[in-house]
């Protein structure tokens, strides 16, 4: 894996005391942080601790109560239009239709940012190809196994080369051979200078990213490469960095 | 242009896609036309009926030979004593008891005033009000026909003069009243239903993170369920027409676009429900009690408004179906034309107009 210089490459991200508001509860309390091109960014968090709220701050579904952002060059407040159709999002778990076959979802997905009908072709074919999908073309989705439709939606994220795909937990509840082979879709989709910001509560997901961030009660506690955690924190691994950091939580879950 | 009519064949494919709920959809306006039309009828026809005749002078036959020559009562058997009442009851062998008293004829050419007993069984509130209705046109008749005393006053005496539906037939109620209940099931729920399902599967997530217009979205969903509600009050107006001999009195373009209205009104109820609700059982239970009970009772179709107490009256003035209902009716059965119904079709088009207006500003809120 390759080091990120985060001096020389302009930030893809730059988020600046980003704060989100819902009455006296302050979901995200002043976050500031940085994500090159290219990165992989863990955005870690026990659930209720503010992840996902960002997370919509930043691809443009909430607006934000205070602070600055940049999404891929484009403002948060007023260009999320913009930030909308240089990104790709992949929700919790996989998120495609299942009574609809896999090439009408990669034709549908597609579509709606704003493939034109060659683009589909081309793109379509060579993401069946690289999936090895090919015989499978023309069957729903629900028959698909499960590390299939999972990979199979990342690359439907992907399929209009975002500048940056948003992953929220995108492997929950899914066994350890799937994620793996997920996390190796993610280092080729890296590779290809495609940055990847992912959501997990995974502790052993995080050593695969370049620099993870660790949240607790709205707050962003640490952020660094995951080597230099665990130093600092005298930790074996980023499941102790993250329980000590997350025993402060006051926060229930949500 | 292109995205939204992607857009709208991918949500044909989940309709077309979804056997089950494709044959609830057209098989349920079928079904309930043919149970309303020939099993649950409020109709009488051949009800058996008994005769307790203490007079059995030449009226009294010849009231019972009229009634037992209608299509609508049957003189099951003739009793002779007051006992005997109580029992054909208990068993159900009859609707009605006929009490003729003694000396009938007489009383009748001598005091002007007789008196006939009409027992029903009331079991079956509807059924009893029928019976009594026709067995009181049929005494009525027979009192006319009794020329040269004309003014002959029987103490049963009605003032039941039915407009436009002399046979009280059930289906001028129904078929209007199942039409709205089945665009109401259809758009409604379905409409929410399928909003709600791309929440809870996360692609709806991904629906609003990608560039694309909500109001795509929105018209996608809504152009489908639009067609197929068409064709079921096809479906519903042929059946009422060719099964059930109701007509279409006013104009069909008429009824048509007003179905279209409603049609709208129930997309945009749809809508709105599936703003507020996260998960598809939320949405059919909204659904159907928020609406399709309300609908069932407050649009007239099976409890008449005028006999409900003033505050339901008002209440019943804020359900779309009750106005839509009425306009049906008025298109069908009455055959009167838009001067007669602008004002339910102006009060629908506001509601439509508010319904549609309130989604959108929740939908585009949700967006920020």
């Amino acid at each position: 894996m390759s080091e990120v210089d985060n001096k020389t490459i302009p930030p893809v991200i730059s988020v600046e005391g980003l704060t989100k508001q819902f009455g006296n509860f302050k979901a995200v309390d002043d976050i500031t942080f940085d994500v090159a091109k290219g990165e992989i960014f863990g955005f870690l968090g026990a659930n209720g601790a503010g992840k996902t709220t960002a997370m919509k701050m930043l691809i443009g579904i909430w607006k934000p109560t205070s602070g600055e952002g940049k999404v891929a060059g484009y403002d948060i407040y007023s260009e999320t239009e913009k930030i909308k159709r240089n990104i790709g999002y992949m929700s919790q778990r996989f998120s495609l239709y299942e009574d609809l076959t896999v090439w009408e979802n990669i034709r549908f997905f597609g579509g709606i940012y704003g493939l034109t009908r060659e683009e589909l072709r081309e793109k379509g074919s060579a993401l069946i190809d690289r999936l090895g999908m090919g015989e499978k073309k023309g069957s729903l989705v629900a028959s698909l196994p499960l590390g299939w439709k999972q990979k199979l939606s990342f690359s439907i994220a992907i399929l209009h080369t975002p500048q940056i795909v948003f992953l929220d937990e995108p492997t929950g509840g899914v066994d350890p051979i799937t994620r793996r082979q997920f996390w190796e879709m993610i280092y080729e989709a890296a590779d290809r200078d495609i940055t990847v910001f992912v959501t997990t509560h995974y502790m052993d997901e995080a050593e695969y990213c370049n620099r993870v961030s660790i949240m607790v009660d709205g707050r962003i506690e640490a952020l660094d490469k995951p080597a230099q955690l665990r130093k600092d924190f005298n930790a074996e691994s980023m499941d102790q960095v993250f329980t000590s950091l997350a025993r402060k939580a006051t926060r229930s879950a949500d | 242009m292109q995205l939204l009519l992607t857009f709208i064949a991918k949500e044909f494919k989940h309709i077309l896609r979804d056997k089950r709920t494709l044959l609830i959809l057209f098989g349920l306006p079928i079904v309930q036309i043919l149970l309303f039309g020939f099993a649950l009828t409020n109709e009488v026809k051949n009800s058996r009926i008994a005769i307790l005749d203490h007079s059995t002078d030449e009226m009294t036959l010849q009231i019972a030979n009229r009634l037992s020559a209608s299509a609508y009562f049957d003189v099951d058997r003739m009793l002779q004593r007051e006992e005997e009442i109580d029992a054909v009851f208990r068993r159900d062998e009859v609707k009605m008891v006929i009490v003729f008293p003694s000396n009938f004829r007489e009383t009748l050419l001598h005091t002007h005033k007789a008196d006939i007993q009409l027992i029903i069984d009331g079991s079956d509130p509807n059924t009893a009000t029928s019976i009594l209705n026709y067995a009181t046109a049929i005494i009525n008749d027979y009192q006319e026909s009794l020329q040269g005393n004309p003014s002959l006053p029987l103490t049963i005496t009605t003032e039941t003069r039915m407009l436009y539906n002399p046979q009280l037939k059930g289906s001028y109620n129904f078929v209007p009243g199942v039409i709205a209940l089945i665009l109401m099931l259809v758009c409604v729920l379905m409409t929410s239903v399928a909003i709600v399902r791309e929440k809870e599967l996360g692609t709806m997530e991904v629906l609003l993170v990608s560039p694309m217009r909500p109001a795509i979205l929105i018209i996608a969903k809504m152009v489908p369920y639009l067609v197929l509600s068409f064709v079921i009050v096809g479906i519903i107006l042929v059946m009422g027409v060719t099964l059930l001999d109701v007509p279409i009195r006013g104009s069909l373009p008429l009824l048509l676009g007003e179905s279209l209205l409603f049609i709208l009104t129930c997309l945009a109820i749809g809508l709105l429900i599936s703003n507020f609700t996260r998960t598809q059982q939320t949405a059919m239970l909204i659904t159907l009690l928020g609406m399709m009970m309300p609908t069932l009772v407050f649009s007239g179709f099976m409890f008449p408004i005028e006999n409900m107490p003033i505050p339901l009256q008002l209440i019943s003035n804020a359900i779309p179906s009750k106005w839509y209902f009425y306009v049906v009716q008025a298109i069908m059965i009455k055959g009167l034309h838009i001067e007669s119904i602008w004002r339910e079709t102006l009060i629908l088009t506001g509601m439509t107009l508010f319904f549609l207006l309130v989604s959108l500003k929740k939908f585009s809120i949700r967006l920020t």
